[in-house]
């Protein structure tokens, strides 16, 4: 390791190995940093990209992460009604995050960035409104690495940003407080998605079950903690031991996590400093998913940082080209499904059991992805106490 | 008194540190959480947060 950069990344995730690769492949000297001794382990999440996903990020399907395949999707309301959807071709994949995750930082490495594993940065180097390096510990040491960039790609956790001086503090009432166990367990369809909705079941989230093989599959919740009555833990056991199936199931992983369900940061950039994925709110706030959404950002991220760094202009000023960038083709989609996600948890059980009356699995898909919004707002203008909640998606 | 917290319970996931609004949660080498006495102010969040219920008053 050196001790000066022209960029340093820090957190190995999906956005953090982006943003290393593109930095890279533009030519910069990047070094790319992971606090844990294994990247992609342990995992925080439900493992499901859909196909389209992969392609926009122009990442290659490979059979050592994507491990199951999905066509279609269950929805179940509060009272037990589903709604199915299966589609005419492959929409999506259950992939092994560990290995994606590790595959990410490979391509980065590949592209010409210097990656460390099991140095956690600790503090940032300050200058005028932003930041000259990071200070890092490493095997009971500490030292200063230089950069003309660092970027902030640690995550929830999202320490790097706030040293920095850039409000990048998770509010809790936008955090869901997520649990998911890997199990072996008898699925009925192992190439669909299934989600289980109700306040009772995860108030304002919802219990997934994402097969990642014929009786493998990874089932989660995520909940709003701040709004619920017990742990994250303690609700998905619930589910679990009121499922005769599940009951049965073997349990082969255990896993915690939290996710970003909030608004994207409006601040993304600072002297010297840029924020990506999690740590800057870069989240799908309705399923919590968030690898596609930090590899994107990661990828602008990375250009825009080598750019900087060869014109030797690494003000804010230059770096809110990255912010502009993002905005224009995610930051809207973002915040409309942030506005969704508000609108959402105004239901009570009642409302959703309405919801899945009148509405098609395909219409729930499509709100996931921020789009037909205008015909949930309609909808939801049928019932006089629900208008509140359709003025948030307006 | 900073928050306890409950090894066995506690997976590593580090949401408790990004809702901390004094920056006194630390998780270290992604493993090990340790709670800063001198910047906890008791305010609970991580409690309400955390997913496994690992956090406790002390």
């Amino acid at each position: 390791m050196q001790d000066r950069y022209d960029v340093v990344v820090v957190g190995a995730g999906p956005g953090g190995s982006s943003t290393a690769r593109s930095a890279a492949e533009h030519g910069a000297e990047v070094l790319l940093l992971e606090k844990r001794s294994e990247i992609g382990a342990p995992k925080r999440c439900g493992e499901g990209l859909s196909v389209r996903a992969l392609a926009e990020l122009g990442i290659e399907a490979h059979p050592r992460w994507c491990v199951n395949e999905i066509w279609g999707a269950k929805i179940v309301a509060p009272n037990g009604k589903s709604l199915e959807v299966r589609y005419p071709e492959q929409v999506g994949w259950v992939i092994e995050r560990k290995m994606f995750d590790k595959h990410l930082a490979v391509m980065a490495a590949r592209a010409g960035a210097e990656v460390r594993t099991r140095c956690e940065v600790v503090d940032v180097l300050r200058r005028d409104g932003g930041v000259r390096g990071v200070v890092v510990e490493s095997g009971g040491e500490r030292f200063e690495v230089e950069a003309d960039v660092v970027v902030a790609a640690d995550g929830v956790e999202s320490k790097v940003a706030r040293w920095a001086g850039i409000n990048a503090l998770h509010r809790l009432e936008d955090v869901d407080s997520a649990y998911q166990y890997e199990m072996v367990v008898e699925l009925d369809n192992s190439d669909m998605l299934e989600l289980y909705f109700g306040n009772s079941v995860a108030p304002r989230g919802y219990v997934w079950v994402f097969p990642k093989g014929r009786d493998v599959a990874n089932v989660g919740i995520g909940i709003g903690g701040n709004v619920a009555k017990d742990t994250a833990k303690a609700y998905l056991d619930r589910w679990i031991s009121s499922n005769p199936r599940y009951r049965r199931g073997s349990v082969v992983e255990v896993n915690a996590g939290a996710v970003p369900v909030g608004a994207p940061l409006e601040r993304l950039v600072g002297n010297g400093i840029m924020l990506v994925g999690d740590a800057a709110h870069q989240v799908n706030a309705i399923h919590g998913g968030g690898v596609f959404e930090a590899t994107f950002a990661g990828r602008i991220a990375g250009r825009v940082a080598a750019e900087a760094v060869e014109r030797g202009d690494t003000s804010e000023a230059f770096l809110s080209r990255y912010a502009e960038e993002w905005r224009s083709l995610r930051g809207e989609a973002l915040n409309r499904i942030y506005r969704l996600r508000r609108a959402i948890e105004r239901l009570s059980d009642d409302d959703l059991n309405f919801l899945a009356d009148v509405l098609e699995a395909e219409d729930v898909v499509a709100f996931a992805n921020g789009e037909r919004l205008g015909k949930l707002a309609k909808i939801l203008m049928r019932k006089p106490h629900l208008i509140m909640a359709a003025k948030e998606l307006m | 008194m900073p928050r306890r917290v409950d090894r066995n319970a506690c997976l590593s996931c580090g949401g408790c540190a990004g809702v901390c609004p004094s920056l006194a949660i630390r998780l270290e080498y992604g493993y090990r959480l340790v709670v800063d006495p001198e910047r906890c102010t008791d305010c609970g969040l991580c409690t309400v947060f955390c997913p496994a219920g690992a956090i406790r008053e002390a």
